[in-house]
């Protein structure tokens, strides 16, 4: 039960969302926009998100984009997880994407919801980050294209205004090997205590961790020490460990001791998989 | 027998498959208005102020509640003021109401109330709260209104304290030569029902209160909002339809007050209160947690000669249902065992957290929790086969039970031969630990349990049959269907006793304390006990009175007579008969004279020979039968990362008789799963102040489809003589062992005791690596 | 604008109904439509009661404005009239309070005829979605089984 009131718009070009938001804002409406629309729906029902006008993107056709294109494969922000993994043209997303809440929610969040969410876990961002997608973004100046890892830093690098339109990945990366983990706290449902996501890339390992900071990250420096020839798998793991960003979560989930016990069993896991010809079963 | 024991499809099937069967939020009508709570956001804070001139304003709102003026209520001790009046004592705790024309306006309206809070200092588990100088949650426990039976301490935090007196007390270790001894604890948790609950109240001009609510207890709310507020009993009519799930939680009596005065607060309009998700887990009662501390004794041969026992249980911040759950919990403290002294101090703590309701299985899972943990301890130390140490300790006719019950062989039943089959089907030939590769193992743990019914010594149930002119039967019992499937096993008794085809049976769902006779609560697995005897009895009265009137028509006596197949008939001469439709609104003579009428039959069923317990040594009988258990789990186990994975499950129960195999193996099977869920993963986790950090199905995770192991449910036959059909209660006996045998396998796997709930992989690893916070 | 008028598409009717945009379609069929088969159980998307079929597939309707399903099929429990998977839930004891099953069934039906071939793996990632309380899931498990046993 959302108490408050809004004004639903559905703009059909990026241009008109643009100048909707604008507007609206310059009004003081607090637009929002909206793809899948579940933070909007459950956080505003607890009165942690609010907006008087929502800018719906789903009928502007850019955002629904997907195929293979030229050298890409292009995802529009408005495709839902479920569509993603349908199509499953990019396979280490269909992985992370699978595990995101449940099938039924997927089929209503969407790719460019989940990257862009306030929930700090936003783990369909984990394989964009590792191939170092092109994310293209519209905006009142018109549309920019930028690399991920200038784009994500830590959430979404979005000016007022701008929304994600579609994510651009080289066709190259889209059979990579990859390994994708997500530890719950216990079985098999719930939001991730860790998710782990790796490829390897002919410069060495990338990965990219959910669930251990508020925020998703790839990290060079963990990186650098998986990657570091002269490293034993021991040194490796406990470089990479100390390289860890801050603050490790610490909450309902589980705690921070805990989560660098599981984080160091993934990282065990990780470098097996590697080692072993890049063959264990995705988990 | 004809229809007993067949998998008879529950009579409201295919409504619940088309979405037409109704449940309470299910109701609504045009001048229906709504109401909205102001919660606490603190477990223990001084109420300042508040401040509701801006919710009143708004357009819409049609009343604003506080707490101010309002009594103090409560089942046991009257200590709850109905909203928060001068401090609030848990997080989620009802502070004022909004009611407003649609829920919308309604939630708008209560975001504008503000309200002042001061911090107070929180208490924050039971054994905090029984230390010295705790804070007090209640500083006028001395003046509450009371139950002769509750117990409170003035000037402590203790609401009851039950005391188990047994045996020798000045020799009370006299035979043992080896002793254990555990502390064990867990926070309170939720019954998650699917359907949140919800009350809707009106007061008509007559003065009548209308009431309609998702409840377990549509009786129990008459008689206390009559209680409460001084209102005549025959004013109040409760109406309860089908309940969306309650094990328990909807035993309590709390939104239908809060609903009634809403209603009373816009005079008289209809109102409903809905519990949002977060409300139902957090601001309705919720499910008890446990501090315990268990000491056992035994000879070398593994007879355990005493126990002394220490149950602190979380009674939150109102007493309410946790005084009973604190006697329920002493009453039947040993576990299943034979034990001869027992010493147990149960005491009721209040805490600044939710208070609890009933929850399946009464304190019993909870309790299992710390004895069979304590079992498992000692048969270590005995170096003695868990299993074996359990039977040779095994309750039995001719042992007294913690409250000197002498057990025979009808009112308990046989745990030596559950045990033996449990050893058969969870393979435990094989050995508790049974490696798979170098990480991973698979590992067994069992446990027994046992249960009474400690329910009020003079609780009713009644049923009442009426007739349909083509002989066909209505059955109208106080049962609620809560899901048990309760009202289609009545009808197969019905149609047992009366020879009928249960088709031709119909049955009322819905209950409204106006028109169905009473069923005391749908609670303790005593449905089918209570409401069966009631109708085993109105069954009689049915056919007494149609072979009343058969035996004029058909000019015979009425000992020559016979019922079946809705016929009455000459027992020597079956085809000289005359069907029910003939006789069951009166015979009528070719002449048209009529004689006989209208067949009404009515049953009743009272629990007998129930006393209260000495409050000395806890003497008395609690309840009429002892159903036991014995259960087995079975897990994967990942040596390295502490995680593992649920493979069987099994519970062996003696049922007494299964009445219909289906329906009771799915409400054994879904105890368990509920079981497994509070073992491994369900708990509130709470913070400094007493919030609870994940009141959301999200963060708090009932078990989901694939989680599940596979379930063996098998029955022993033992019948209570004086039950239907010997039939024992079944609703919650599976959930019993299920934590307790869990982590009896996690604690083998990991080599170090376990003494906590859930039993997540973090526990394991805080265990194993002695860091337990 | 902040309410609209929609004639949306449920179980095969157009209905015409007055929302705020804040509505969900599940308060929308229930408050609106008096199509209270769907149940709430947690308005955040977390339960699954209140599932329906949009276009064929499972939706949780109360993460879906009223004004988003335009233009859609939806199809509500009220809209199936003997679908196998009811009758199977039936004969397995697949519930017992009932709360939780027009949502069950709603992604079940939806399941059996997107994937008449689904195997345990594809049964568990669709069915994950829904929580039933009284059930241990087995009787669930065995009615969505013999749905797809006899589909394939």
């Amino acid at each position: 039960m959302i108490s408050f009131d809004f004004d639903y718009l559905t703009p059909t070009t990026m241009q008109e969302a643009a100048e909707l938001f604008q507007r609206l804002d310059q009004e003081g409406k607090s637009p929002y926009y909206y793809s899948g629309g579940t933070e909007l729906i459950t956080l505003g029902r607890l009165n942690m998100a609010y907006s008087e006008a929502v800018i719906d993107l789903k009928n502007i056709p850019e955002c629904h984009a997907h195929g293979l294109s030229g050298d890409f494969l292009v995802q529009g922000s408005a495709l839902s997880l479920t569509a993603a993994e349908v199509a499953n043209f990019f396979p280490f997303l269909t992985s992370v994407a699978s595990q995101v809440a449940d099938h039924t929610a997927r089929g209503k969040i969407t790719i460019g919801g989940n990257i862009c969410a306030a929930i700090f876990y936003r783990e369909a961002v984990l394989p964009y980050l590792l191939v170092d997608s092109t994310v293209i973004i519209a905006g009142n100046k018109g549309i920019t294209a930028k690399k991920m890892s200038d784009a994500f830093k830590e959430k979404i690098q979005l000016k007022k205004g701008e929304f994600l339109v579609q994510l651009l990945t080289e066709r190259k990366w889209l059979n990579a090997p990859f390994i994708h983990i997500k530890r719950r706290q216990q079985w098999q449902t719930g939001y991730p205590l860790i998710t782990i996501a790796a490829l390897q890339a002919e410069d060495g390992l990338r990965v990219g961790l959910s669930g251990l900071c508020p925020f998703p990250f790839r990290s060079a420096a963990v990186e650098a020490a998986l990657n570091k020839k002269e490293f034993n798998r021991e040194e490796k793991i406990r470089e990479a460990l100390k390289a860890m960003p801050s603050p490790i979560l610490d909450d309902v989930e589980g705690s921070k001791e805990y989560r660098l016990f599981a984080l160091r069993n993934l990282l065990e896991e990780i470098l097996n998989w590697q080692e072993g010809g890049f063959k264990l079963e995705n988990t | 027998m004809r229809t007993v024991g067949k998998s008879v499809i529950r009579k409201e099937a295919w409504d619940k498959v088309s979405g037409t069967a109704r449940y309470t939020h299910d109701f609504q009508f045009t001048e229906l208005l709504y109401a909205k709570m102001v919660t606490s956001p603190f477990g223990h804070a001084k109420i300042i102020s508040i401040d509701t001139s801006e919710a009143k304003k708004m357009p819409g709102v049609r009343g604003v509640l506080t707490g101010e003026g309002l009594p103090l209520i409560g089942e046991a001790i009257k200590d709850r003021p109905p909203l928060a009046f001068g401090k609030v004592r848990y997080h989620g705790e009802p502070v004022v109401i909004v009611v407003a024309d649609t829920p919308a306006l309604a939630k708008k309206a209560a975001d504008k109330v503000k309200i002042q809070y001061e911090q107070l200092p929180v208490v924050n588990s039971p054994a905090q709260a029984f230390q010295k100088g705790a804070p007090l949650v209640h500083e006028q426990l001395g003046k509450y209104k009371k139950d002769e039976d509750s117990y409170p301490v003035p000037g402590t935090n203790i609401a009851t304290h039950l005391k188990i007196r047994k045996g020798d007390l000045t020799n009370f270790w006299k035979d043992v030569e080896f002793t254990v001894e555990g502390r064990y604890s867990f926070n309170p948790s939720d019954h998650v029902a699917m359907e949140t609950r919800c009350s809707i109240a009106e007061i008509t001009r007559e003065g009548r209160i209308l009431i309609t609510t998702s409840s377990q207890a549509p009786f129990m709310a008459k008689r206390l909002i009559s209680q409460y507020f001084n209102e005549p009993e025959g004013n109040i009519e409760v109406h309860t339809p089908l309940v969306g799930g309650a094990y328990g939680g909807k035993a309590s009596v709390q939104l239908e007050v809060l609903a009634y005065l809403s209603s009373k607060a816009v005079g008289g309009r209809p109102v409903k209160l809905w519990n949002s998700r977060e409300e139902d887990m957090i601001t309705s009662p919720c499910h008890i947690g446990l501090d315990a501390k268990i000491k056992f004794g035994a000879d070398r041969n593994g007879k355990i000669r005493a126990a002394e026992i220490l149950f602190l249980w979380d009674g939150g911040a109102y007493s309410d249902k946790a005084i009973d759950l604190t006697r329920a919990g002493a009453t039947d403290c040993t576990g299943p065992y034979g034990i001869e002294n027992v010493w147990c101090d149960s005491f009721c703590m209040y805490t600044n957290h939710p208070y609890p309701a009933p929850f399946r299985g009464f304190s019993h899972s909870e309790l299992s929790f710390a004895i069979e943990r304590t079992m498992n301890l000692l048969a270590e130390k005995l170096k003695m086969d868990p299993l074996e140490l359990r039977r040779i300790n095994a309750i039995r006719p001719g042992d007294l039970t913690p409250t000197q019950v002498k057990l025979n062989k009808s009112n308990v039943g046989d745990l030596p031969a559950c045990i033996t089959k449990l050893k058969e089907l969870i393979k435990w030939e094989e050995g508790e630990v049974v490696p798979v590769n170098d990480r991973i193992v698979k590992v067994k743990g069992i446990s027994c349990s046992w249960k009474t019914s400690t329910i009020d010594t003079n609780a009713p149930s009644g049923a009442i049959l009426t007739f349909n002119r083509d002989g066909t039967i209505n059955l109208m019992s106080g049962v609620i269907e809560i899901g048990t499937g309760t009202k289609t096993v009545l009808a197969q008794i019905l149609a047992e006793r009366l020879k009928m085809d249960v088709n031709h049976i119909y049955v009322r769902m819905e209950v409204d304390t106006q028109t169905t006779p009473e069923h005391w609560k749908t609670v303790a697995s005593r449905g089918t006990f209570m409401g069966g005897k009631a109708v085993l009895e109105a069954a009689d009265d049915v056919i007494r009175q149609l072979k009343d009137i058969a035996a004029c028509v058909l000019r015979a006596p009425i000992e020559d007579l016979e019922v079946a197949d809705s016929r009455v008939f000459l027992r020597d001469d079956p085809e000289q008969g005359v069907h029910f439709k003939e006789i069951c609104y009166g015979y009528t003579y070719p002449n048209g004279n009529a004689i006989g009428g209208q067949i009404i039959g009515r049953g009743n069923y009272i629990l007998r020979g129930l006393t209260h317990l000495d409050p000395e040594n806890g003497k008395g009988k609690p309840g009429p039968e002892w159903t036991v258990t014995a259960h087995g789990v079975e897990v994967e186990f990942d040596r390295k990362d502490l995680t593992y994975k649920l493979l069987r499950a099994v519970s062996v129960i003696d049922i007494g008789k299964v009445l219909n195999e289906k329906a009771a193996k799915g409400q054994v099977m879904g105890a368990m799963s509920m079981g497994l869920a509070f073992a491994g993963r369900e708990t509130f986790v709470m913070d400094e102040l007493g919030r609870i950090l994940n009141p959301q199905l999200r963060t708090y995770r009932p078990l989901r489809y694939g989680e599940q192991p596979e379930y063996m449910v098998d029955f022993i036959e033992t019948p209570q003589l004086d039950a239907p059909y010997g039939a024992r209660g079944v609703g919650e006996h599976g959930l019993l062992g299920m934590p307790a045998a869990l982590a009896n396998a996690l604690s083998k796997a990991i080599g170090v005791p376990i003494y906590h709930l859930p039993l997540t992989p973090e526990l394991l690893w805080r265990t194993r690596e002695g860091l337990l916070r | 604008m902040k309410t609209h008028n929609l004639v949306l598409r449920i179980n095969g009717e157009d209905r015409q109904v007055t929302v705020r945009s804040a509505d969900t379609l599940l308060y929308t069929l229930r408050g609106r439509l008096g199509l209270t088969g769907s149940k709430p159980g947690c308005l955040n998307g977390d339960c699954g009661a209140c599932t329906v079929n949009v276009d064929g597939w499972p939706m949780k309707s109360c993460l879906m404005l009223a004004v988003e399903a335009q233009g859609k099929e939806i199809t509500t429990v009220e809209g199936l009239h003997d679908a196998p998977i009811q009758k199977a839930f039936v004969e397995h004891f697949a519930f017992q309070c009932g709360y939780c099953t027009p949502g069950f069934i709603m992604n079940c039906h939806s399941l059996v005829n997107n994937h008449p071939g689904a195997d345990d793996k594809k049964i568990k990632e669709w069915l994950e979605s829904n929580i039933c309380r009284c059930t241990g899931y087995a009787e669930i498990e065995a009615a969505v089984k013999e749905v797809l046993g006899k589909k394939s």
